[in-house]
């Protein structure tokens, strides 16, 4: 487990080394001056308080990896935006996770299948996160704890063009803190 | 904030033979660079093609040659035009020998010269002449340098389309586009006949709804780079960008107001993606309109007077228009069970949009006026209408043999072109506007 998060790890900073290459080797250079103010901003108290919590944040990041916690995906029916009745028992253990942690916080990202308006998508991926922060937050979770967003059809699971493909598009995606 | 490629003085040729012009420059500073090339293979042409015989001109002869090819292929692209061959290289200045031409079947003919002028600069002068009234119609004289040789033979065309046609040329605009390719986004800048690609943004993640400033100078786009959709403004000349929506939840789907200060965008910090306008620099967000559903893609009348949007507020994603300053709902679309994405013509009379008919996901255009509603493609899986800023053309999203293309089609249907890369996903086309020059 422990090496697995070390990969993890190892390759999410790759990843980060390779995106922070292409956004100053491809692309314009990026205003320096906006981004040096962004960071100045985040030296103030508040944004250091939240790194020193009750609980250790390595120990919360490893029970999300673990378990039921492990599971992140919720899938929706064509058309649908109702959190089915198979995935209440995941919803609920991720609210407990979140009441226990108050100071967790989580990120949902709902998706549609590729079908139509990348716009419209959006917005029907947006209803999919919004239908699962709402029990999330009915669960207990505190709103604040909660962000939902979408993705809309930008990041398919499966790429085929085919009903059992679009089934695993058709999701929201749970990440913790630390993982977005 | 004029980000042309180049800037050239232009004077009228007929009457004033022996001008003489002063160029201005402009120094660019886009760091972009050249990526995957668009090519553009013509599908379809129109009914009644003007015959037109585009001579080499005299002169610099790699020059010349190169000015001359540049206006045939704008030309011929257009699919109004129908070439008539010719091998010998003509001055503006030519007495012109119209019943030869008549001959040959030519209703048009554009002689010219490129000649060296001072500081490495040349010299382009045409003529358009008229077979049928045996005179010349008009031309011009530009001072370019080298490099602007492109630039120069698409303003040629352009000149040579609006003198024929009566209505103004694309050929000198530009569009955008996302290209993807190999888990890379691009969003990429090219002249209008795809050529000279640059990318203003390179990222992993993905970039969608680029959405050009009325002034051509910005463009404002919807980038996931945060893990999320945030709204950007991106400055051409300078590469700098700016986030002017970035609150809880998911931003997106930016619309410029006709005056470049505001834009309409989709937030869904109160619950549902809903209507907002936000100043350019991210100021002074307020609420446009309200429904208990999703409402999206607004787009501004050319007038400024309304925001067109896709709402499933019926029940199904209809297309409605409000009042820019609030008011109430008008729906717009009633047929069918699937219509999103509209865009209005630059003369705010026709709409384009995209319809679910049958399975099949087509561009269709509506006359605002009669509520007539024409489709105008046969493919599967068409998105993202933007038209031409002279309203003639419709570039659309498509999908052939499963990769993302780029196509465009005449409002009337007939003309029809396809644009795509080599290897990549070509999708979210957005035609820039008119370049004062």
């Amino acid at each position: 487990m422990r090496t697995k998060l070390m990969i993890a790890l190892v390759a999410l900073s790759a990843a980060a080394l390779i995106a922070g290459c292409n956004t100053t080797g491809g692309g314009p250079e990026q205003p320096g001056a906006s981004v040096e103010d962004r960071s100045a901003k985040q030296v103030d108290g508040a944004e250091v308080k939240r790194v020193t919590p009750d609980q250790n944040p390595q120990t919360a990041l490893d029970a999300v990896k673990q378990g039921v916690l492990a599971k992140r995906s919720v899938f929706f029916d064509y058309d649908s935006y109702v959190v089915k009745d198979e995935f209440r028992p995941l919803v609920e253990a991720h609210a407990k996770f979140l009441v226990a942690n108050p100071k967790v916080k989580i990120l949902i990202q709902g998706n549609a299948d590729e079908r139509g308006s990348r716009e419209y998508n959006l917005a029907l991926g947006q209803k999919r996160a919004e239908a699962l922060k709402k029990m999330l937050t009915l669960l207990g979770a505190r709103e604040d704890q909660v962000e939902a967003v979408s993705l809309g059809e930008e990041k398919p699971r499966c790429s085929e063009a085919s009903e059992s493909c679009w089934a695993q598009n058709r999701r929201d995606d749970m990440l913790y803190s630390g993982e977005f | 904030m004029n980000t042309s490629a180049v800037s050239l003085i232009r004077v009228p040729l007929v009457r004033v033979p022996f001008i003489r012009a002063a160029l201005a420059f402009l120094l660019l500073a886009l760091s972009f660079t050249v990526r995957a090339q668009l090519t553009i293979e013509i599908t379809g042409a129109g009914a009644n093609r003007i015959p037109i015989a585009i001579t080499d001109f005299t002169g610099e002869p790699g020059i010349a040659r190169a000015v001359a090819m540049v206006v045939r292929a704008d030309l011929q692209r257009s699919g109004l035009f129908k070439l008539v061959e010719t091998d010998t290289p003509l001055a503006e200045n030519y007495m012109a020998d119209f019943a030869g031409w008549k001959a040959r079947g030519t209703d048009v003919f554009v002689t010219g010269s490129v000649t060296p002028a001072s500081n490495g600069r040349y010299e382009v002068r045409f003529l358009v002449h008229d077979v049928q009234k045996e005179a010349a119609l008009g031309g011009l004289v530009y001072l370019m340098t080298a490099q602007q040789t492109r630039a120069t033979g698409h303003r040629i065309a352009d000149y040579v389309y609006e003198k024929l046609l009566g209505e103004a040329g694309v050929f000198s605009t530009r569009i955008a586009y996302v290209v993807k390719s190999a888990g890379r986004f691009e969003l990429q800048i090219a002249d209008a006949d795809g050529m000279n690609a640059q990318t203003a943004l390179a990222s992993l993640e993905p970039i969608i709804s680029p959405a050009w400033s009325p002034d051509g100078g910005r463009l404002a786009y919807v980038s996931f780079e945060a893990k999320k959709p945030v709204v950007y403004v991106h400055s051409l000349a300078s590469g700098k960008r700016q986030v002017v929506a970035n609150f809880k939840g998911s931003n997106s789907a930016p619309a410029w107001s006709p005056d470049g200060r505001k834009l309409a965008v989709v937030l869904t910090k109160d619950g549902a993606s809903q209507l907002y306008s936000v100043n350019a620099d991210g100021s002074g967000v307020a609420r446009l309109a309200s429904s208990s559903g999703i409402d999206t893609e607004p787009c501004f009348s050319p007038d400024g007077e309304f925001i067109y949007f896709t709402s499933d507020r019926g029940g199904s994603p209809q297309i409605y228009r409000v009042p820019a300053g609030g008011g109430q709902a008008q729906r717009i679309t009633f047929e069918g069970s699937y219509n999103v994405s509209p865009r209005l013509s630059p003369d705010g009379k026709n709409m384009a949009f995209v319809t679910r008919n049958g399975g099949r996901f087509q561009l269709a255009v509506m006359d605002l006026a009669t509520r007539q509603t024409q489709i105008l493609t046969d493919s599967d899986k068409d998105e993202s209408p933007s038209f031409a800023p002279n309203g003639r053309t419709i570039l659309y999203a498509s999908e052939v043999g499963g990769r993302g293309v780029l196509a465009a089609v005449s409002s009337d249907g007939r003309v029809k072109q396809r644009l795509s890369v080599q290897a990549g996903d070509v999708r979210e086309p957005a035609w820039g506007p008119f370049l004062k020059h």
